[in-house]
């Protein structure tokens, strides 16, 4: 029922899929020719090359990264909620195995974040503390519902669009842990929102109900997924205190939140002709001076609003989070309890 | 380490299970004649542990056929410290490169 002409493969549908990635999986090889730079901290950042976790480096590039990766990780863990809802309901055999395989997916991009994280010298059960305590964040777009099926295609396509728009320059990261972790995940994001785009694309090939649930989910997800990019990074709305500025002469950042964005919308707007949504602004419109799509102006009070703790399911996302951890202890302590058997078992028969 | 369950405790850090659980650095074979390269790492009570969730975790698309854990603290490693004076005796002997050698342009073979 899901014909073969559904999606071009050869169609890019998302940043992981054009030469931005390939360039940017490339460049550590590239890199790794000019040995020369010399082997201070400053002199690596100047030449474009990588930092290593036994390196150098100022307490503030640590601490910054410790918290990006830590809040990118938290993401990837809490970000299997919203999907993970909709695995006993998923419509079909297909798209249960597919809904199960992406929401594994999240749960080992969390892994390998972490383990980035943990090359910075700072331990993931501490990392966790700080996320069930509301002391890191993760990505405020998870505090929003998935209120139907069509929410699976709207994350799929939107969210995971704009999270790859987001993690491509990062495989080009300064810090080398966090790069190669990026490399992989923008590879296995690219299923996710190709599946994503697919799952739209049966709904609005379907009856008039699937299409207005299309539509809908796509009215809901479509601000929220512009919000992802972060504020501003120039004029009024900038005074945030973002980490900008400093990240980019560190090389953990590479683009302006502004310029994703831009990008990302210039990428979306013909998927959604093809798709046949309409995106829910009325000021989207092609502006040829520019070369790029003009766009409204995102609800920043609602973002603001939503990362303090007021969205749909800030609580109930902690809250479940919380009680899977603690309902697994038991597991955990076992699995010790056996190691720590099997190494005296051992240690006797040695004996 | 006593093999006791123990309560939950308040924080996941102070929890004896959470600390206890090593790291181990995961090393992948991608396919039949290449060697096997450093994938990333995870924490595991034991090595069988270690190599579940090492399959699961860096070859669900089918990237290995063999898988290597190691117990992280088990690793020596040089110090990028020492870089210099460590690998400093290879910088001066050009001639075991082959291009360090005059040889006529058309000998054939060489």
């Amino acid at each position: 029922m899901y014909g073969n002409d559904v999606i071009d493969p050869n169609e890019p549908l998302n940043a992981a899929e054009t030469a931005a990635y390939d360039e940017a999986a490339a460049h550590v090889e590239r890199r790794a020719v000019g040995e020369a730079a010399g082997d201070g901290f400053d002199a690596l950042i100047a030449a474009d090359q990588r930092i290593e976790p036994r390196d150098a480096m100022p307490e503030k590039y640590r601490e910054t990264l410790i918290r990006q990766i830590a809040q990118h990780a938290h993401s990837e863990i809490i970000g299997m909620q919203p999907e993970g809802n909709w695995i006993t309901r998923a419509p079909s055999l297909r798209r249960k195995a597919i809904l199960i395989a992406k929401v594994q997916d999240e749960a080992g991009h969390g892994l390998y974040l972490y383990s980035a994280a943990e090359t910075l010298g700072i331990d993931r059960a501490e990392l966790l503390d700080r996320l069930h305590d509301g002391k890191q964040k993760y990505s405020s777009i998870f505090n929003y519902p998935t209120l139907t099926w069509a929410d699976n295609g709207a994350i799929g396509w939107l969210v995971d669009g704009a999270a790859i728009m987001n993690q491509v320059p990062l495989c080009r990261c300064s810090y080398g842990p966090y790069a190669r972790a990026m490399i992989r995940v923008c590879k296995e994001e690219s299923f996710h929102q190709r599946q994503g785009f697919e799952i739209l694309w049966t709904l609005m090939r379907g009856t008039e109900a699937q299409r207005a649930m299309a539509q809908d989910a796509a009215n809901r997800w479509w601000w929220p997924a512009l919000a992802m990019f972060g504020p501003p990074d120039t004029g009024e709305a900038a005074k945030g205190g973002g980490h900008t500025e400093q990240s980019m002469a560190w090389g953990i950042k590479r683009f302006a939140n502004d310029d994703l964005r831009q990008k990302f919308v210039d990428m979306m707007v013909p998927q959604a002709d093809k798709l046949g949504i309409v995106l829910p602004d009325p000021e989207l419109r092609w502006n040829a001076d520019r070369g790029h799509y003009d766009f409204g102006e995102i609800d920043w009070d609602e973002f603001w609003r939503v990362l303090r703790g007021d969205g749909a399911c800030n609580a109930e996302r902690i809250e479940h989070r919380r009680r899977a951890h603690d309902e697994g202890a038991w597991v955990r302590e076992a699995a010790t309890a056996y190691a720590a058997k099997q190494a005296a078992k051992r240690q006797e028969s040695a004996a | 380490m006593s093999g006791v369950p123990t309560p939950p405790a308040e924080k996941v850090a102070d929890r004896p299970a959470e600390k206890s659980w090593p790291l181990w650095e995961v090393f992948v074979r991608g396919k039949r004649g290449l060697s096997h390269v450093h994938a990333g790492s995870l924490h595991a009570p034991d090595a069988a542990f270690a190599l579940r969730n090492a399959r699961d975790v860096y070859t669900r698309r089918q990237e290995g056929v063999s898988i290597w854990v190691v117990l992280a603290d088990d690793i020596t490693a040089s110090s990028p410290d020492e870089k210099d004076s460590f690998f400093d005796p290879a910088a001066d002997k050009i001639y075991r490169h082959p291009t360090f050698y005059d040889v006529p342009d058309d000998v054939e073979y060489l």
